[in-house]
């Protein structure tokens, strides 16, 4: 055993002296109250610490122990529908321990409920061989989510004994390997280290996200990742939150790491009620949150999005596809800096330690679509959304850039639209993906032939907008032709009718890729049919009063089978009409 | 007195120390102590034998640094004493702190009796746990139409109003504190707390308390601007324990004051500078951000409890600048933002709140049917829209002139001024809801109806003058 004593505590950051043998990111017990900690710098044998917990109280001598492990998370069934704060610990166990509504100092609790028994179903027999990966049985962890007991990594052997099937808590062993190995339903795994998978993968599926600015403009794909930065007020949270809702994977992990606690509320309460759109069922039973809110201590919400991670590489190492939603990673970042501060770094770009962009770039890495380990080679993906809060809404800060940098795409959100009300504030101007061209063959053949040709149009018009703007500004709309008035209307039904979504209407909060391809091409005939009559000589005014313009504005929150099916008549429709004008 | 001496009756008094090695701004370093722990109060004993209080900011080996809240003026190294007091810093709190006014660190100094305390709670407190939050849903009434009606007020919210230097911050945070209601007419409580304010602003507060009866649901918390620097690093907290208190011992509704931020922010960085820590942004300490959440995360409500905290922080954007690292750290953590525009105070509107840059993100669960009115959300959405707008049409008028402008863009245009004037700048009369809802409809009534897209299912209720017109149309 190791034990040191205190010697030195300032802050969340403390010294102890004569921890011979501890290593490197080892969890340390601190103090008489047994606080959680972690080893960040190892000098002499003397070890310092950055404590999970408020320090306050503590006193030079304490006793410090080492766990003589890093900080590991428990997995295993149980896991979904949990509430966990950024070390595991989960916060509805602390409270009824507790019996407070704070969180005391101190708490231990097992991450999973060891006293529950899962409906267990063993899928080996007595003789097989298996390895790191292999599933030696399922649980059905919720209704919608069957679990596989995985044969952890590093581990081999041939099985010698068997479980039959039947209830069984995480503890009890369900298979013994070469007779002395003896497995259960939960295992161990570091939160630092990425798991381990047979091979990486290129992305190819879309990630549906159900926003028709990100599905159509900025898609990414299952196992890539993308950055959500913006300003205070921008939406960042919003547009988390509906990801999670709505977003077409099988698993969410939500972290909120150093944010309010009442949006914390909000996901918590909305959450356990909300249903699940894909399967009918809650969709907490595909969830687990982590949340860390920015008054808990600064060293766990550093852990807390590694922690989140670590879940979802283990549902992938499953053969499913997780997302990982992380708001905010600017807080992670700022933990960083405080930690590194405290340690009297040297400090890089804006005080954030000069290893932040090595820390960031190792943990979007962690991302990826994957050919998990085991003999089925199942193919799971980790999908990451961090959102970024730059200070005053500046872009060219650290954390921003330097997630720019090993991210895939870039979903802006811009504070003038936010001021305007146009929600989600992604904008198009600003905002990129890089991963167009891996999805671009999927969408061509599930939605349309033309999708991206469609999509190009759009973009063009909208970025024309913009320049048009420039001009408006400076002499007035009327000193443009009218065949630049009309692009600055058509670009206005974009914005309105088409980017603009309500994430609180029941039928607009989703649009499947299919009406958002729809309703560009409605758009866009009526642009077309438009350009087309001016150039016989109709006048702008004389187009703009057709009546399929307002129905045109009302098929976003029209029930999506309806307005697909509509729109297909409207799109011919629409031509007819204008077609069909007079010239005065 | 020498150590031995102290040792000696260590039973009836803790141990003081006669070692102080440096001293050095608002710090002061001790050698040789044993037994200290992190963030534990002390006594200081001056040459002169009267005594300041300060806390311990780091314990490595036998040495201890000390914050001293009253100033290090005097202290010197051979004959002062210091004495632990094995607590953390702790604030008395009772039911009759209503109606008193306190010094920064919990002491009362009106002259009144002292107080009689029914606890001493720790001033840092423990953060809520998440799971144990209930989520805000009511309304609390500010009487100000611009927060009202636009950017709604909720229990359990915090809600930050950033000021400039010279605009009216204090006297709309007196209007406030004057008006404010809990619409269900349940208890009502306020707690002040004044960090580095002036004298003049005291007075000011003060007078308004009295005048208007409003000290006897005020506990005020007082730390004036010749007040020493630390001890403002005390204030909110201690007025956030009282405030906690009182909301979930006592199952008050507490509407928490905190001026000014920016006084705060500035003693923290005084500290951090004289501990020689690395500087973050403009010189603030890059722990600040996790400082501030420590304050403002204090508001909500818990489950189970009756009683509820919501903060209304007031801050002073320097050089109104909102990318301030101050307001800029506030606006990440608290839940939207109020935003005072000098350009509004020149033109002589009062209260000066711009509200295209203002936001209360939790304002959907206080409103709408059974809350306020089932139109207010709508009205909001319009009025804001509407505004925003004419607003846009001023910027074009500058240049091409009001003549250039069709007839539904002059009346955008007007419809800006008179939103500014009579919604906005509704004076020192405080506006109930309703009131508020029917100047706002009485606005939008001079716009086409057609125009009125947002509010579209209202009309026929609540516009004034729809039916008149539909009248006249047969």
């Amino acid at each position: 055993m190791i034990l040191g004593t205190l010697s030195k505590i300032t802050g969340p950051v403390v010294v102890a002296g004569g921890m011979t043998g501890v290593k490197m990111y080892d969890v340390v017990r601190v103090g008489a109250a047994g606080l959680m900690g972690e080893v960040i710098r190892l000098e002499g044998n003397s070890a310092t610490i950055q404590v999970y917990e408020d320090t306050s109280g503590l006193k030079v001598g304490e006793p410090v122990e080492s766990t003589e492990g890093p900080l590991m998370l428990e997995l295993g069934p149980g896991l979904l529908s949990s509430i966990y704060d950024g070390i595991q610990r989960p916060l509805p166990i602390i409270a009824s321990q507790t019996g407070s509504d704070f969180i005391a100092r101190g708490t231990v609790v097992a991450a999973l409920d060891h006293t529950r028994e899962w409906d267990y179903t063993p899928t080996v027999e007595v003789g097989q061989e298996v390895g790191p990966g292999d599933t030696l049985g399922t649980v059905q962890e919720s209704p919608t989510v069957l679990h596989r007991v995985m044969v952890p990594p590093g581990v081999r052997g041939k099985v010698t004994k068997v479980v039959a099937p039947g209830s069984y808590t995480v503890l009890e062993v369900v298979a013994v390997l070469d007779g002395e190995r003896e497995l259960r339903m939960s295992q161990w795994w570091p939160v630092r280290q990425g798991r381990p998978y047979a091979r990486k993968l290129d992305p190819t599926t879309p990630f549906l996200t159900g926003m028709r600015i990100l599905d159509t403009f900025f898609p990414i794909a299952l196992g890539g990742n993308a950055i959500i930065p913006g300003g205070f007020g921008t939406g960042k949270t919003v547009t988390q939150q509906s990801l999670a809702k709505w977003a077409d994977v099988d698993i969410i992990i939500y972290v909120g790491c150093g944010e309010r606690g009442n949006e914390m509320t909000e996901v918590l309460k909305e959450f356990p009620e909300l249903e699940d759109p894909r399967t009918g069922s809650k969709l907490m039973d595909r969830t687990v949150l982590v949340a860390n809110t920015s008054n808990m201590p600064v060293a766990a919400r550093e852990a807390s999005i590694y922690t989140g991670v670590t879940l979802a590489e283990f549902y992938r190492d499953m053969g499913y596809n997780v997302a990982m939603m992380a708001d905010s990673t600017s807080r992670w970042g700022e933990a960083l800096r405080e930690v590194s501060g405290r340690l009297e770094e040297m400090p890089g770009e804006e005080g954030y330690p000069a290893y932040l962009a090595t820390r960031l770039a190792a943990f979007y890495e962690r991302s990826g679509r994957v050919a998990a380990l085991g003999a089925d080679e199942r193919v799971g993906s980790v999908t990451m959304v961090g959102a970024v809060s730059p200070p005053g809404g500046d872009m060219s800060e650290p954390m921003t850039q330097n997630s720019l940098r090993v991210t895939g795409a870039f979903w802006a959100l811009d504070t003038s639209l936010a001021h305007r009300r146009h929600f989600p504030a992604i904008s198009w101007t600003k905002s990129y993906t890089l991963f167009l061209g891996q999805v671009r063959p999927w969408f061509e053949e599930e939605v349309a032939d033309d999708w991206a040709n469609v999509r190009e149009r759009a973009m063009f018009l909208l970025q024309k907008e913009t320049e048009l703007q420039e001009i408006v500004q400076l002499v007035g709309p009327d000193a443009l032709p009218e065949t630049e008035k009309i692009i600055l209307e058509v670009a206005r039904m974009l914005r309105e009718d088409y980017l603009q979504q309500f994430a609180f209407d029941a039928v607009d909060a989703y649009c499947p890729p299919k009406k958002s391809y729809w309703l560009l091409k409605t758009i866009l005939a009526f642009y077309d049919a438009a350009t087309q009559a001016m150039s016989r000589g109709v006048s702008l005014r004389q187009i703009l009063q057709i009546p399929m313009r307002d129905e045109i504005s009302t098929l976003k929150t029209t029930d999506h089978e309806r307005a697909i099916e509509r729109m297909q008549e409207m799109v011919s429709q629409i031509s007819d009409e204008i077609a069909g004008i007079e010239v005065l | 007195m020498t150590r031995e001496a102290t040792a000696f009756d260590r039973s009836l008094m803790s141990v003081e120390y006669q070692t102080v090695s440096y001293v050095t701004g608002p710090l002061v370093f001790v050698e040789n102590v044993h037994d200290v722990s992190y963030n534990e109060m002390v006594a200081i004993v001056m040459p002169d034998k009267s005594e300041r209080s300060g806390q311990v900011l780091e314990v490595s080996g036998n040495m201890a640094v000390i914050q001293v809240f009253e100033g290090t003026q005097g202290i010197d190294v051979d004959q002062t004493r210091v004495r632990f007091l094995e607590e953390v810093a702790k604030v008395d709190v009772s039911p009759d702190l209503l109606g008193r006014v306190l010094a920064g660190t919990g002491k009362p100094i009106d002259g009144g009796a002292p107080i009689i305390p029914e606890k001493r709670l720790d001033i840092t407190g423990s953060p809520i746990n998440p799971y144990c939050r209930e989520q805000p849903a009511d309304f609390i009434e500010t009487g100000i139409s611009a927060i009202d009606g636009l950017n709604t007020l909720v229990r359990g919210q915090k809600l930050p109003i950033f000021s400039g230097s010279g605009l009216p911050a204090n006297e709309l945070a007196a209007q406030i504190i004057r008006q404010a209601r809990v619409v269900s007419g349940e208890q009502f409580a306020i707690v002040f707390g004044a960090m580095g304010i002036t004298h003049r602003e005291a007075a000011y507060f003060m007078q308004q308390f009295e005048t208007t009866g409003a000290l006897e649901r005020v506990v005020f918390f007082m730390n004036l601007a010749d007040d020493p620097t630390v001890e403002r690093l005390l204030t909110p907290k201690c007025a956030l324990t009282v405030a906690e208190y009182l909301a979930f011992e006592k199952d008050m509704q507490v509407l928490v004051v905190l001026s000014d931020m920016t006084n705060y922010c500035e003693a923290l960085r005084e500290v951090s500078t004289a501990r020689e820590e690395v500087p973050g942004r403009r010189g603030y300490p890059g722990y600040m951000y996790t400082d501030l959440s420590t304050i403002y995360e204090r508001a909500g409500r818990i489950k189970g409890r009756i009683g509820s905290v919501t903060q209304l922080p007031i801050l002073t954007m320097p050089d109104d600048d909102i990318t301030h690292p101050i307001p800029d750290l506030t606006g990440y953590i608290t839940e939207g933002q109020i935003v005072l525009s000098r350009h509004l105070h020149r033109r002589g509107v009062y209260p000066p709140i711009d509200v295209l840059p203002c936001l209360s993100r939790l304002m959907n669960l206080g409103i709408g049917e059974g809350k306020t009115r089932e139109d207010h959300r709508a009205v909001a959405n319009q009025l804001y829209a509407a505004y925003a707008q004419g607003r846009d049409l001023r910027r074009l008028v500058a240049i091409v002139g009001e003549e250039a402008l069709s007839d539904t863009d002059r009346r955008y245009l007007h419809f800006a001024d008179g939103f500014e004037k009579q919604i906005i700048g509704q004076g020192e009369t405080g506006r109930s809801i309703e009131d508020t809802l029917r100047v706002g409809w009485e606005l939008m009534s001079e716009l086409p109806i057609g125009e009125l897209k947002r509010v579209r299912d209202f009309i026929d209720k609540y516009h004034p003058t729809a039916g008149e017109k539909a009248a006249a149309k047969e």
